[in-house]
């Protein structure tokens, strides 16, 4: 039994295909796993990290908001912006991520985004 | 030699030529655009799909829908518009289409005493209301061919705070409508005016119910505080598919302007092209009465015996040939 995971954006489909396990984490309620067979669920998403763990390796994509909803062993992770490590521009990342400074929340939001993008991109 | 008649045809047709040249390829661009936006229309259905469904699982989970954006409001007092236009022309009467039906329906509303708000994206769209000295509230441009979602983002945000101010505000709106091209089929694209604000509730009551029983969700947070965060999404994502249909609309339109431009340019310069041959062996035929005309005079000049006015010593006796030498009009 695995997962069928979908991670999709409002212009495409990033990732479709199998997984054994799924990390995201949600808004307020910290890091959250699924495994097959788990319960419906669903959940607003932070900006952050996602794991889709396979048979054949992980796929990490940094999301700034979204939505998963589980439900029948499938795993939907829906964001308007989601990028997969491999798309990452991490000197680009780097560069915002040191250009956000300050504690307007502009800035704090622009780091989180920051931050998630080089985090994905580490864990790839 | 082309008379300066002939030379001024030809001169229009070798124009045309060059015009139908670009013409032609202009639809050929369009055309291939075409495939691209419906690829992107398609691409972009899985996501608005979710949206939806993920919304009707809130509903049957318990999340009030006493969200803002679902709110209907009586009166409504003011009407805000988004209008969908292309920064580009050339693309026949796409624009001007939607941009008369978004104004008929701002006079519709404004016949009933309501005020409007209009938010516009495309420049054809913001000359048109700005040259007629409409109110325009924010005027976005740039991306009418190939629009992001990020560019959605943008108009269904402007739109949303007008909307959740209210018309007690200025500036803000009880209600938003939508106007843009449906794309139908390569064809036919439709203009439709469509409430993006408020939400219709049943389409939302109604999503998650199609698939099967429902399921008892978990959530994290508490359902209503999801519904917040996703009534936005669901607007932007309207809005987005809104502007790639209308992407789509607008590439056909303008194939099918560029396609029929083309055609003329072929018809006009075959009908130039007969004209212009016209002229030519009117010019001809007009030379050689000339010539004929010239030495017959002069043989009976001879034959009169009245020398005395035509010596030989004038004029050469192989003058019919000589000038027809010249002319180059026998070879």
């Amino acid at each position: 039994m695995t997962l069928q995971v979908e991670l999709v954006s409002p212009e495409r489909i990033l990732y479709s295909g199998e997984a054994d396990m799924v990390v995201c984490r949600t808004a307020g309620g910290g890091e959250i796993a699924f495994l097959t067979g788990h319960a419906p669920f669903l959940g607003a998403l932070d900006t952050g990290v996602v794991r889709v763990k396979t048979a054949a390796g992980d796929q990490v994509a940094a999301v700034h908001g979204g939505f998963v909803e589980v439900r029948d062993n499938r795993v939907i992770i829906l964001s308007d912006v989601a990028e997969l490590a491999a798309d990452i521009d991490v000197a680009r990342a780097q560069r915002a991520k040191d250009a956000a400074a300050g504690d307007e929340d502009e800035a704090v939001a622009a780091r989180a985004r920051a931050e998630a993008r080089l985090n994905a991109a580490a864990r790839a | 030699m082309a008379s300066g008649q002939e030379r001024i045809l030809r001169r229009r047709i070798k124009s045309i030529q060059s015009t139908k040249k670009i013409t032609r390829a202009m639809e050929l661009i369009a055309a291939s655009r075409i495939v691209k936006a419906q690829q992107r229309v398609a691409a972009a259905r899985p996501y608005a799909d979710q949206v939806t469904a993920v919304m009707g699982n809130l509903a049957s989970g318990g999340a009030g829908l006493d969200h803002p954006l679902l709110q209907e409001r009586d009166p409504v007092r003011k009407v805000g518009f988004i209008v969908l236009s292309a920064d580009r022309g050339l693309a026949g009467a796409y624009n001007s289409t939607v941009i008369r039906a978004g104004e008929r329906a701002l006079q519709a509303h404004q016949a009933e005493g309501r005020d409007y708000e209009l938010t516009l994206a495309g420049r054809k769209a913001e000359g048109y209301f700005r040259y007629r000295d409409y109110r325009i509230g924010e005027a976005f441009s740039g991306f009418s061919e190939r629009p992001t979602y990020e560019d959605a983002r943008k108009v269904a945000q402007a739109a949303m705070a007008r909307y959740e101010r209210g018309s007690s505000e200025p500036g803000g709106v009880d209600q938003v409508e939508l106007v843009y091209t449906r794309f139908l089929s390569m064809g036919t694209q439709k203009v439709v005016n469509v409430r993006l604000l408020p939400l219709e509730r049943g389409a939302i009551e109604g999503a998650g119910a199609g698939d099967g029983p429902q399921a008892a969700y978990e959530f994290e947070p508490e359902p209503g505080q999801i519904l917040e965060r996703l009534l936005p999404r669901y607007v932007e994502g309207r809005v987005f598919a809104a502007m790639l249909d209308a992407s789509a609309s607008e590439q056909a339109a303008r194939q099918r302007a560029m396609k029929a431009a083309t055609d003329n340019a072929e018809e006009l310069i075959k009908n130039l092209g007969i004209v212009a041959n016209k002229v030519r062996q009117a010019g001809i035929t007009t030379e050689i009465m000339e010539i004929v005309g010239g030495a017959e005079a002069l043989r009976q000049a001879k034959t009169d015996g009245r020398t005395d006015y035509f010596p030989d010593t004038i004029l050469s006796r192989d003058l019919l040939l000589d000038h027809l030498d010249r002319s180059g009009a026998y070879k």
